[in-house]
């Protein structure tokens, strides 16, 4: 008894210590984006601003073009979001449940690929997309992340686990396999379309490298590198550029307070860390 | 409908799954599919939905050849082992998706939906989730859905397994109910035999893929064409000695301790003489002979147990042991030696090699 409640408390002090680690950088970013300029660098450091300084987030939103983009970056998210989930249910419905010569061959070399780092395919694909002319369009920005292998190992997994009678008495019951797939695996897979997409929304919210190589007028790029129009030759102006970050990071934070209770269901249910 | 199955065969990669079966199912009937686990039932079940293509033979239902007919183009209604309901979807949008995939306007399917749900008595459950059900109103929602579209044929593939015995006992009377109630042609598959005696109206027999005999319940457990289904249906199971005929075709002679029996009539095939031969004997086929004049076979008693109303004797023949069942008025002790009479009509002769009944 008495040992079971001092392991509970070892693994709450753990958890607990793990928490401030993970969060002091936000607090960090959000005491310096209230800050003075000439506070942000002072030893040593001060958590607590000694005047908070609102005007930053309206100066850092005005001094850089960020409504367009914001536009940019929502058009981006929403289209490669809903893009990944069809293709992925696709994918992982025909390597789940069509049994075709070479199936298991084939995704393990899919699979395979999950290995390259990303940042090698960087120059090949930029290639391929300036060869096609899609350089600084909204295509650079969406159609290379249309597709997951994580995604579609996820998925292929969760539909593993639909038992096959399913679909056998929908098949007696008139029901078309592509009807199935819509009307009875993807509801059940809700849990784990859900945590595919919101992975993707965050990856996609906060890419910044791609984004950056792929655009170079000021109205096609997106939120993060829109940040680095605080570093200038003269210098970088933190408190601006943290006070553009918390603004830039808020709307994934509340995606996922509203939606927490699925990734958690729809990660262990698949039986994986995301 | 009227179901005939003709020279049915279906092969996997390495195994022969369905042998060759000719069965013909008259309308309205109820008939088990029985037999030991991977034996083919739930296989021509899976034929007969559509779900499987045969790999030989012809598949009518009434005059047509349905082989090539799409599962939802047969007219059938199928439960399976695990019910598969849809999870996501509520015991009323369970039933009625059948309905919705045919494409009936959604007033009139609410309607019949309602209907199957009073019929099998879940009409109180209709907002619930499957997982909110118990397996036996699982199975009630199951063969509501099956039933909706009105199919002619009902397939039930094992549909009792998951249930405690009490609740197997009270949903296999209400399987028949509903069957009679709607008369439709019904075919069950179980590998319980007691569950396949009481319900239906013919017990299929299978072994290894091959049908073993097809007929009345009651005729299957009183006329086995064989050995396998003379052992396979009763509980306790029957008694087998290997045996010999001798000179008249009328006398057998037990191999071990030569005792003999008279059968009631000459076996007509001459040549059977010089064969091996089982006898084999029901537990309840037996009685006590206290006549010490009258023929019998002389056993030694080793236990005797109470099994509700009877009692069940364990005892040897020589090497061999048997089991029946007496009245529990005598009293017998252990070591006993009694004479165990056998009912007129009642001994079963069986060729110990191909298994055929020779007296059937
Ligand atoms: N899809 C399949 N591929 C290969 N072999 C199969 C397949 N389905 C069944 N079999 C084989 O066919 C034989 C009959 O299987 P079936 O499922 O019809 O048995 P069953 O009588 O329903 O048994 P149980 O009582 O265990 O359900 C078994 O040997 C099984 O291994
Ligand atoms: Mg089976």
């Amino acid at each position: 008894m008495q040992k079971e409640a001092l392991s509970k408390g070892f693994i709450y002090l753990l958890l607990i210590l793990g928490s401030i680690l993970m969060l002091l950088p936000f607090v960090w970013m959000i005491s310096t984006s209230l800050k003075l300029p000439n506070e942000v660098m002072i030893m040593p450091p001060k958590w607590i601003p000694s005047d908070i300084q609102w005007s930053n987030y309206i100066e850092a939103w005005f001094s850089a073009p960020f409504a367009i983009y914001s536009v940019n970056s929502v058009i981006v998210l929403i289209s490669s979001t809903i893009g990944e989930l069809i293709t992925t249910i696709l994918a992982a419905y025909a390597f789940s449940r069509i049994n075709f010569y070479g199936r298991e061959l084939i995704f393990s070399v899919l699979l395979g690929t999950m290995m390259v780092p990303g940042e090698v395919l960087l120059i090949p694909n930029f290639v391929t997309l300036s060869n096609l002319g899609w350089i600084d369009h909204y295509q650079a920005l969406i159609v290379p992340w249309l597709a997951s292998i994580f995604s579609i190992f996820l998925l292929r997994q969760f539909f593993f686990s639909i038992p096959k009678e399913l679909s056998f008495a929908a098949k007696i019951d008139g029901c078309s396999d592509f009807r199935f797939l819509w009307s009875v695996m993807v509801p059940l897979a809700k849990p784990a379309l859900i945590t595919i997409a919101i992975l993707k929304a965050i990856g996609s919210w906060n890419a910044f490298l791609w984004p950056l190589i792929v655009t170079s007028s000021e109205e096609m790029r997106t939120l993060p590198v829109g940040l680095i129009s605080f570093s200038t030759d003269a210098g970088t102006r933190y408190e601006l550029l943290m006070a553009a970050s918390s603004m830039i990071i808020l709307p994934m934070i509340i995606l996922f307070i509203v939606l927490q209770k699925y990734i958690i269901e729809g990660v262990a249910r698949a039986g994986i860390k995301g | 409908m009227k179901i005939q199955l003709k020279d049915i065969t279906m092969r996997f990669d390495h195994t022969t799954a369905v042998d060759h079966l000719n069965v013909t199912i008259e309308e309205g009937k109820l008939v088990s599919l029985l037999g030991p686990s991977g034996c083919g039932k739930s296989t021509t079940l899976y034929m007969l939905a559509g779900l499987y293509r045969p790999s030989e033979g012809e598949l009518y239902f009434g005059e047509r050849l349905v082989n090539k007919i799409e599962p939802e183009n047969r007219e059938i209604g199928m439960v399976f082992q695990n019910y598969a309901l849809y999870p996501h979807l509520t015991v009323l949008k369970n039933i009625m998706f059948p309905l919705k995939m045919a494409k009936v306007p959604k007033k009139e399917a609410e309607a019949r939906a309602k209907e199957m749900a009073a019929l099998v008595q879940i009409d109180h459950l209709l907002d619930r989730k499957p997982s909110q059900l118990s397996g036996g109103q699982q199975q009630r929602v199951a063969i509501a859905r099956a039933l909706v579209k009105k199919p002619k044929l009902l397939l039930l593939d094992e549909p009792l397994s998951n249930l405690d015995a009490r609740l197997r006992l009270e949903m296999r009377e209400e399987i028949r109910r509903i069957q009679q109630e709607v008369g439709i042609t019904t075919i069950f598959v179980t590998h319980d035999q007691e569950e396949a005696m009481s319900i239906s109206d013919h017990v299929l027999l299978m072994k290894d893929g091959r049908m073993q005999q097809y007929s009345a319940p009651q005729d299957m457990y009183d006329y086995p064409k064989n050995k396998f289904v003379a052992q396979f249906l009763g509980n306790p199971p029957i008694n087998i000695f290997p045996a010999k005929l001798s000179d008249d075709l009328q006398t057998i002679v037990l191999q071990d301790t030569r005792e003999t029996l008279q059968l009631e009539a000459p076996i007509s095939d001459p040549a059977a003489m010089n064969g091996d031969y089982e006898l084999g004997i029901r537990p309840e086929d037996f009685y006590i002979e206290t006549d010490s004049v009258k023929a019998g076979l002389k056993v030694e008693t080793i236990r005797v147990e109470r099994i509700g109303r009877d009692n069940l004797l364990n005892a040897k023949l020589g090497q061999i042991n048997l089991r029946a069942i007496i009245s529990p008025d005598v009293k017998i002790n252990k070591g006993d030696m009694i004479t165990l009479g056998i009912r007129p009509g009642r001994a079963r002769l069986f060729d110990s090699s191909s298994g055929h009944n020779l007296l059937h």
